[in-house]
């Protein structure tokens, strides 16, 4: 048995032996324990080193807000930092190691930090680190060059950078009632609903139900607390429309009763059970919350309040009845309330001596006087523990007497020998989910709490209702009585008049003192995680910071993982205090998820790797079969060349390029954006969407079109095909086809709902092949029966409908490549029969299959334009499409596109380049007139799109460069000093290569 | 933040794509009022209290929905289709189907 188990009591199992390590030393504990109660009770005080100062630091609390004993647990090469020990349950194998210290826990280096204390006050870094103004670490030079160091010493644990193997879950999950913490409040809403026929859920953060019923001594209904919870709990697991969730943290309240919840399924075991995750998420939509999340105790603020030993009251009533554990053997009380004494009873019958209660108030009631006498301790009323002695561990506290009302300390110092001392500050509520979802907590003068808001002063998009302990209702009888009519307004029933179940418990007053802190030397912590002081909180207001924000920020006060649970309230009222306002003046921060640390593996969950969906066209399996080193675009995959053993990409591409010009080529264009345009208005409504007429186009015929958005820069170009009379056949570029199709659903849906025109996204209904060069026709010949496509059955920009091996397909000559070129569309399921049908037609003509790259090239060599210069900053008359814009109609766009600043003569204007070095273009590079490597500046443009032209015989590029026509014939520079590319190029027109076109309609 | 589209009903926020303020009143098309085209395409109201937004079901039945939202709060007062004789066809469909 270790010196501080008790021998009896606890809700551990004591014929269970748990084996576990912290800091590489072995210890044991029972099954039950959280690594707090199990190392306590192997005589373990000392659990962390503080934040700034390195100050040695023990367990402050036994729960969720602890902010001192944090520990990081080792999982084979994955490190978790930052757990707090309270929270840790141990399973065999278990390994922690306690943080921010070096070389040891109990040998700190860092430690010397204390003895600089006054130095490192609020605002430290921000004062100390802004560097001389001039010098090699100017400015926030020398911030980047101390970082280091600074980072090094103060800290908490730090991160893995190991794969987590863990898996993750994610779950969605509806009910009627939601209900968050299982204390008497909670389980007795939770029960009300049920019986109701609500479908509930029950989420605690803790392994155990029941809450405060785990530790208080109280009974109900005749048997001790814990027994009535545990009954309770049995009858709701045994209901069909109630789940329970233990171990869950709800950490977020969002709209509409959306709620987020941790569950950590299988932290506390040695192994996950087969099939389960580590952690799992929930996403809850609950059509009503009760909120029966209980309070937190808060610390006093006193000089030496956070040496090892010191704890909160309640704290250590958990330990000793919870987990039969005691803190310490001479303990003493420190208190403004009378919710301490009923520790110090249960400490008395746990076995540890009781050897002072000191409280700040004067008079105490008789039932406190009554229950100080049952633990034997001797009373110190109006008295104030003044500071506390002891290294590593409390070895005495020394009081004084105080007068509660001027804050002064008279009379002799008095030193008690004791090794544990226990506090009690009052409780605040908590409130953090009430606060998430919108509500404004109130200042509860008698409580000296924030208390939630009344039920009709909720959000419109939450519903919840309080109950218990989080309402400011501190007695386990008024939890019952509210967590009874929470059930129940919750699940929409009303009041039945069955008997409430009875507590005896001792009554206290519920209303604490105010007084949040002792004035004396030394340092009195008010944050035990980020290390802000009582002292720090004045120097803040003295420096002018007297919003609440701006305190916050400045002395990172409520800032760390444990979001300031137990000093947000002591905090503000030392600001309200040196402000001279009352606590509601000064008022509060909202607070804001998570409620506490959330992994980020449940967020992410089943979602993580490569989750991008692929988009392939019909013929994608042709093109991996037959060498093609595939592309991605968007979410599309294209091939991007056909390399041939040997070949790299530009030899590849401009082999490809060449033998197009020379015979004919063929490349899969299923991926451009194709919708369905019907209607009797179709025609009007293209009119409206295209800067040019559509209305003219005779059936059987394409046409090619700009748009623009309506702010009147250019937004996407295509062909458009008009099929039938209202029928059309609208293609955009591969990467708006979504955007446009937006765009057309919103134009007919909200401005022009009288056009009768309906649109339909088609893309994935046909298959594309583009085929070109000067044997295109004849391999076209070759293989399509049912029309002729000679130059006066199928001109330029006609249509024709035929057949390709026995399937319907519907040919379009128009051109990208600059040579005469068909568009042969079939249904998608015929893609591939089709394109087989055509290379085999195309053989004997030298055809060739082409990528990406070489269809970029001949569209650079055309001067053609895509994406990369329709950017969404480029106009039609920059890009020299103002021949598109009609004069005859208004567009989208037509009353914007002529404003000052898209028609100035120094916007950047499409323009060819020809490198006069001979070497390769970069995409991205700057155009300069005059080049200085050492110092680039004075850029006149960039560079869209480059490539080798074959046709040429020269490496190209268009470019967007102020001035653009002006400058035809000009020299300037490219300038890309990232990637070390200078050189002179030469401006000519976009038109490289057949400009007049002779080929395409040859 | 769920919005009851008329047609889906309740469905998550994710589903819809935000498509701007809803008071805007685009000019006729021939209008060479710059300053009420202008208006248009930039100005744009940002009450703190309820605004009329457009919303796009583009993850449902793709139609625009006038929707009143708060800004302070994500209370939404009210969803209806922007079409509104397409409104009352969706509901005969709907009425049709059951």
């Amino acid at each position: 048995m270790s010196p501080r188990r008790t021998d009896t009591g606890g809700r551990i199992d004591r014929l269970k032996t748990i084996r576990f390590t912290f800091d590489g030393v072995a210890f044991t504990g029972h099954a039950g324990d959280t690594l707090a109660s199990a190392l306590l009770a192997n005589g373990v005080t000392l659990f962390g080193r503080s934040f700034k100062y390195h100050r040695p630091r023990g367990l402050l609390t036994a729960g969720v807000e602890e902010p001192n004993a944090l520990v990081t647990v080792l999982k084979g090469e994955v490190r978790e930092p930052n757990i707090p020990a309270t929270m840790v349950e141990i399973h065999d194998g278990l390994v922690a190691i306690s943080q921010n210290r070096f070389p040891s826990l109990a040998w700190d280096i860092h430690a010397v930090n204390q003895l600089g204390g006054k130095i490192l006050s609020a605002g430290f870094y921000y004062k100390t680190f802004m560097g001389p103004v001039i010098g090699p670490l100017k400015g926030t030079r020398f911030w980047m060059f101390c970082e280091h160091f600074i980072r090094r010493a103060a800290g908490l644990g730090s991160a893995g950078s190991a794969k987590d193997p863990a898996r993750y879950e994610r779950m969605n999950a509806f009910c009627d009632v939601l209900v968050v913490g299982s204390g008497p409040a909670g389980l007795m809403a939770a029960k009300a609903a049920a019986d109701q026929g609500a479908r509930v859920m029950l989420a605690d953060l803790e392994p155990r139900f029941g809450g405060s019923t785990n530790w208080s001594d109280e009974t109900i209904d005749g048997a001790p607390a814990a027994d009535w919870a545990r009954r309770t709990v049995t009858q709701l697991e045994g209901r069909d429309n109630v789940r329970l969730l233990p171990r869950t943290t709800v950490w977020g309240y969002y709209d509409n009763n959306t709620l987020a919840a941790l569950e950590r399924v299988s932290d506390h075991k040695e192994q996950p059970a087969k099939g389960e995750p580590r952690h799992r998420y929930w996403a809850i939509r609950a059509r009503s919350v009760v909120l029966a999340t209980g309070a937190f105790e808060r610390p006093l603020v006193f000089p030496g309040n956070d040496r090892p030993g010191v704890m909160l009251a309640h704290a250590a009533e958990r330990y000793a009845n919870e987990f039969g554990v005691l803190p310490g053997e001479r303990i003493a009380l420190f208190t403004n309330n009378d919710s301490a004494y009923r520790a110090a009873v249960a400490l008395k019958k746990a076995g540890a001596a009781i050897v002072a209660i000191a409280d700040v108030r004067s008079e105490l009631s008789p039932e406190m006087r009554k229950l100080a006498t049952e633990a034997e301790a001797e009373i110190f009323a109006g008295h104030a523990v003044v500071a506390t002695e002891g290294g590593k561990a409390l070895s005495g506290v020394k009081v004084q007497r105080f007068d509660m009302v001027t804050g002064a300390l008279t009379g002799d110092e008095r030193s008690i020998h004791a090794d544990c001392l226990l506090m009690s500050g009052g409780w605040s509520p908590t409130i953090h989910l009430a606060s998430q979802a919108g509500a404004k907590a109130q200042w509860d003068a008698a409580r000296q709490a924030f208390l939630p808001p009344k039920p009709t002063q909720h959000g419109p998009t939450q519903q919840w209702i309080g109950a218990g302990a989080f309402t400011g209702s501190f007695s386990t009888a008024e939890a019952i009585a509210e967590g009874r009519a929470a059930g129940l307004a919750a699940a929409g029933g009303t009041s039945t008049p069955a008997a409430l179940p009875t507590v005896e418990a001792v009554h206290g007053d519920p209303d604490p003192a105010p007084v949040f802190e002792i004035r004396a030397k030394g340092k009195s912590f008010v944050d035990f995680q980020h290390d802000v002081t009582a002292e720090d909180v004045r120097l803040a207001h003295r420096e002018g910071f007297v919003s609440v924000e701006h305190l916050k920020r400045y002395t990172t006060l409520g800032m760390a993982t444990d979001q300031g649970k137990s000093s947000n309230v002591p905090g503000l009222a030392i600001m309200a205090e040196a402000l001279g306002k009352p606590i509601p003046e000064v008022g509060t921060t909202r607070f804001r998820p998570p409620f506490a640390p959330v992994s980020i593996g449940s967020l992410a969950a089943e979602r993580f790797g490569d989750l991008k969906p692929e988009r392939l066209t019909p013929m994608h399996d042709w093109h991996l079969a037959n060498g093609a080193t595939m592309y991605s675009a968007g979410l599309w995959y294209r091939p991007m060349i056909y390399g041939l053993s040997g070949e790299t990409i530009e030899q590849a591409y401009v082999r490809e390029a060449k033998a197009t010009r020379e015979s004919a080529g063929i490349v899969d264009v299923s991926t451009l954006g194709k919708i369905a345009v019907q209607g009797p208005d179709a025609a009007a409504f293209l009119d409206r969407v295209y800067t040019n007429m559509f209305s003219t186009l005779a059936v059987g015929k394409a046409r090619y079109g700009l748009m623009l958005r309506e702010d009147g820069f250019a937004f996407d170009d295509g062909t458009t095909w008009r099929l039938g009379e209202q029928d059309f056949l609208m293609t955009t570029t591969t990467a708006n086809a979504g955007k446009v199709m937006q765009h057309l659903e919103y134009f007919l849906d909200v401005i022009w709902p009288d056009l009768k025109v309906h649109v339909t996204s088609v893309t994935d209904e046909w298959a594309g092949a583009a085929i070109g060069g000067p044997k295109a026709r004849q391999i076209l010949a070759a293989c399509v029966i049912g029309t002729a496509v000679d130059n006066a059955t199928l001109p330029f920009m006609g249509i024709v409908h035929g057949q390709i091996a026995g399937v319907p397909v519907m040919i379009c000559r128009l051109s990208f490549s600059g040579e005469m070129a068909f568009e042969v569309y079939s249904g998608a399921g015929h893609g591939t029969h089709v394109w087989e049908a055509l290379i085999e037609a195309g053989k004997p003509f030298g055809l060739v299959t082409y990528g990406l790259e070489a269809l970029g090239t001949m569209r650079i060599e055309k001067g053609h334009v895509t994406g990369a210069e329709i950017d969404g900053r480029t106009t039609a008359r920059d890009l020299h499409l103002d021949w598109m814009l009609s004069k005859k109609k208004p567009f989208i766009g037509s009353a914007m596109m002529d404003r000052e600043g898209l028609i100035a003569s120094d916007r950047l204007e499409l323009v060819g380049l020809i490198a006069l070095d001979n070497r390769p273009l970069s995409g991205g590079a700057h155009i300069v007139e005059a080049l200085d490597e050492a110092n680039p500046h004075g850029s006149i443009g960039h560079i869209t799109a480059c490539c080798y032209s074959p046709a040429l015989g020269k490496h190209i590029a268009l470019a967007l460069v102020q001035g653009g026509k002006a400058r035809h014939g000009t020299r300037a520079h490219v300038s890309d000093p990232l990637r070390n590319r200078f050189g002179p190029v030469e401006i000519v027109s976009n038109h490289f290569y057949d400009p007049e076109g002779t080929r395409m309609h040859g | 933040m769920l919005i009851t589209c008329p047609y889906c009903g309740p469905r998550d926020v994710i589903e819809f794509t935000y498509q701007g303020d809803g008071n805007r009143e685009r000019p006729d098309p021939a209008s060479q009022n710059f300053e009420a085209w202008n208006a248009y395409v930039y100005d744009r109201l940002n009450p703190a209290g309820d605004h009329n937004e457009i919303w796009q079901h583009s993850g449902g039945c793709r139609t625009h929905l006038r929707v009143v939202r708060n800004t302070l709060t994500h209370e939404i007062s009210s969803v209806a289709f922007v079409r509104g004789d397409h409104a009352s066809t969706a509901r005969r469909k709907a009425e049709d189907k059951a």
